[in-house]
């Protein structure tokens, strides 16, 4: 912080006074500073924003506003499943970044994925009835649909950067598109996360460069992490029969039909980054279908566990 | 662009992001000249502006390696709520500050000049658009 | 590091013999002292570049810089149930607390940088195990309903702390916790709700909330510190206008809200002596047991080893990612000097 002689603190503190009352409640102790302030300049002015949040999702469901087709509802909960494990193999980064702004970002993203999670879960449980937290807590780990991708441990730093690169790319195309789907509960979501996605993609983007261009030890670790990624790129990209009759109504797009601009602009970062695409041989995948990786039934133990010892229960 | 932000260039890498990270490349240089680790991040002091038509406000600091990190940590931390629209970033080092200690002259001047004040204008009191 | 530019040390005047200059600098002294002191007396504030007493930098430099690991290291016991948070809502809000906290440790530090004191050396420190940080954290966080009544009690009261803190002598310091106070009022807010759902919940939730309750309850009432005839630097503080309450005092007002809250929550607090003294008109409650305080303090608390532990881990995981963004940095500024250099 510097000297700021323009910027008095009665100022500040008086921008703080003059909300306290309504988000506080804490009217016990007086702030009592009497300097007013141009609050409306002030650099901690917070407002909620106004955009499309998972609740207002769960709302339209419950009062059978929206329902989603059974083909609507199964698709929304592959696209619910990877970014809520995503969110949980993220959330375990807060505490433990390589710097405390890291922390934060990190945060942000895990934030915005769990996000994501909880309005596609919420659509989709509409088909069946079922809220987002009992499709989260309650199915089993051969009813869930995420890809391998999203349940690959974090790693090191340089690993989480691995898989965020090829989640944020991907994810970005995806949504993008999505937003003119036919199901407009779907393009709704899509336009939401898109915004989002694209910071992640900066990010990721960001740290591939510095990872690959700064010392000999980050070049190593980066090439190994995204060696260790890759074999798991090819599944996002498996049309199958629910993707081509969603595609067909206009409602998703063919995962294959993704693959060439994916291609294209995570060739330009690597290209900047002078690093190769690696050259490894593709996992078979099987997520979509309930097959999983060795990993998702840890993941799945730990965020289910206290949630199964009270079946029923509200939190 | 699409509506979308620019499917080419991921969000905040393009315009003003990336020509304020190249006109402030280099960042304080710590890392050449002082003693500290390598591994120590710059200071950056951290400007808002809350909604448009407003003046960026100093919001606070933050450390970061260069000038294109710094925007995004400070996109990270201080707009997390919404607080604004825009973001400057200043290396710490780069601010000049009038010295505190000179108070007395600097800013002695102004002091007693009220007719630079509309309210020193007393006659002209009640009279209408004046 | 722009924070040894912001120190408030007056320049050695260049006097023609040593006597003089020694003159000098204890006149300047004499002048920076009477101008700290009307900034006291007219409770205005001090900024980084005034002159201040030695004494009074030491002291906020302890006191920002402990703030500042109190926060870094309170995200450990949360954090601990972000992989577990019972429901999908619950993990977002635990997550943006968490990731609040960091953001305030790191308001906090750069308020201390302006002081004259490297962020990474209060680092060095914390994870040596030469720095103090608040011994609430040192306290497992061992159910769901301990995120309760971490939010209620444990923030309630660094609420109570704080709020008055925005009003603090040192501009930098009172102006990182406006900031703070604004997004952590969201924070107890979350801790009771959780808690009132508990309760009204199954048996076995309101059971979970009532024992986390009677564990939080007293390290809660010691977050305020020593009792204040035990408590040699307050005063002090006070006279400096960091502080503006005495510890005891805002213990006594914290009860005092506490007793009302735990009512609307359907618990009990676990102290039989919490009553209104009509004659003082202040809220008193139980002994509260000081040695424990001092063995946490001490290092002998049942997190200590942990949390430090896992704080040193994560700064020398980070180490290399660091180095690598720094030598970025540099490459990067080089390159473009050469094309400059060229043009």
């Amino acid at each position: 912080m510097i000297p700021t002689g323009s910027h008095s603190s009665q100022a500040r503190t008086g921008s703080l006074a003059g909300v306290a009352p309504d988000t506080e409640g804490h009217g016990d102790i007086s702030v009592g500073v009497a300097g007013s302030g141009d609050s409306s300049a002030s650099a901690t002015r917070i407002t909620p924003g106004n955009a499309l949040r998972p609740e207002d999702i769960a709302l339209e469901v419950r009062t059978g506003l929206v329902k989603p087709s059974e083909d609507a509802a199964e698709y929304a909960l592959r696209l619910g499943d990877d970014a809520l494990i995503l969110a949980q193999r993220l959330g375990h980064w807060i505490s433990r970044a390589p710097e405390l702004e890291e922390d934060v970002a990190l945060g942000n993203i895990a934030l915005d994925q769990l996000g994501h999670a909880r309005s596609f879960l919420s659509y989709a449980g509409g088909a069946w009835e079922k809220s987002e937290d009992e499709l989260a807590y309650f199915r089993r780990e051969h009813e869930f649909r995420s890809a391998h991708l999203f349940e690959q441990p974090n790693g090191d730093f340089a690993v989480t950067i691995a898989r965020q690169f090829v989640v944020s790319y991907y994810q970005f195309e995806l949504y993008r598109r999505l937003t003119e789907s036919t199901d407009a509960t779907l393009a709704a979501i899509s336009a939401k996360a898109v915004k989002e996605v694209d910071y992640h993609r900066d990010h990721s983007a960001q740290w591939i460069l510095r990872l690959a261009q700064g010392t000999e030890e980050s070049r190593r670790r980066i090439t190994h992490g995204l060696r260790l990624i890759w074999p798991y790129v090819e599944e996002l990209f498996v049309d199958d029969e629910l993707t081509s009759r969603l595609a067909e109504a206009g409602t998703a797009v063919e995962p294959s039909s993704l693959r060439a601009d994916f291609d294209r602009l995570t060739g330009a970062v690597f290209a900047e980054a002078e690093l190769e695409v690696p050259n490894v041989p593709a996992a078979p995948g099987g997520g979509r279908r309930g097959k999983h990786s060795e990993h998702l039934g840890y993941i799945l133990a730990e965020m289910q566990v206290l949630a199964r010892e009270h079946p029923g229960a509200s939190w | 662009m699409s509506p979308h932000g620019n499917p080419e260039v991921p969000a905040s890498s393009a315009g003003a992001v990336e020509s304020t990270a190249a006109k402030v490349p280099a960042g304080p240089e710590t890392s050449s000249e002082s003693s500290a680790p390598r591994s120590v991040w710059p200071l950056w002091e951290v400007f808002v502006r809350s909604s448009r038509g407003l003046s960026h406000v100093h919001a606070g600091s933050l450390h970061a390696p260069d000038a294109a990190m710094a925007l995004r940590n400070a996109r990270d931390l201080y707009t997390r709520r919404n607080e604004g629209v825009s973001i400057w970033v200043v290396p710490a080092d780069a601010i000049a500050a009038s010295d505190p200690d000179a108070k007395g002259s600097f800013f002695e001047s102004p002091q007693g000049k009220d007719y630079r004040h509309a309210t020193y204008y007393t006659k002209s009191e009640g009279v209408k658009h004046l | 590091m722009a924070s040894q530019n912001l120190q408030s040390v007056p320049d050695q005047p260049a006097g023609p013999g040593a006597g003089d200059a020694q003159d000098q600098t204890a006149q300047l002294e004499a002048e920076g002292q009477a101008y700290f002191d009307r900034v006291m007396a007219e409770d205005s504030r001090i900024e980084p570049k005034d002159w201040m007493p030695a004494a009074y930098r030491k002291t906020l430099l302890r006191q920002i810089s402990q703030h500042a690991h109190s926060e870094i290291i309170g995200m450990q016991p949360e954090a601990n149930w972000i992989s577990r948070a019972p429901s999908l809502k619950r993990k977002a809000i635990l997550m943006a607390k968490v990731q609040d906290e960091a953001g305030h440790g790191l308001y906090l530090y750069s308020a201390a940088e302006t002081l004259g004191q490297s962020r990474d050396k209060m680092m060095d420190d914390l994870i040596a195990g030469k720095a103090r940080y608040s011994s609430i954290f040192n306290y497992p966080a061992l159910t769901w309903a301990d995120m309760g009544a971490i939010g209620w009690l444990v923030d309630g009261a660094a609420i109570c702390n704080q709020v008055p803190l925005c009003r603090a002598s040192y501009g930098p310091y009172g102006r990182a916790m406006v900031r703070i106070c604004k997004e952590e009022s969201f924070h107890q807010r979350q801790g009771f709700e959780i808690l009132l759902e508990l309760s009204n919940g199954t048996p076995a939730q309101k059971q979970m909330a009532q024992d986390a309750v009677n564990r939080w309850y007293a390290p809660a009432l010691m977050m305020f510190g020593p009792p204040d005839d035990d408590s040699p630097n307050s005063k002090q503080s006070m006279a400096w206008n960091i502080k503006r309450f005495s510890n005891d005092e805002l213990r006594s007002r914290f009860v005092g809200m506490m007793v009302e809250q735990v009512r609307v929550l359907g618990l009990t607090l676990p102290d039989s002596e919490v009553r209104f003294n009509e004659e003082t008109k202040k809220w008193e409650h139980g002994p509260l047991d000081w040695e424990e305080f001092k063995e946490v303090l001490a290092g002998r608390g049942p997190c200590n080893a942990q949390r430090l532990e896992r704080r040193r881990e994560a700064h020398d995981d980070g180490a290399w990612v660091r180095e690598a963004a720094a030598a970025y940095a540099a490459k990067q500024a080089r390159k473009h000097a050469e094309k400059e250099f060229a043009a």
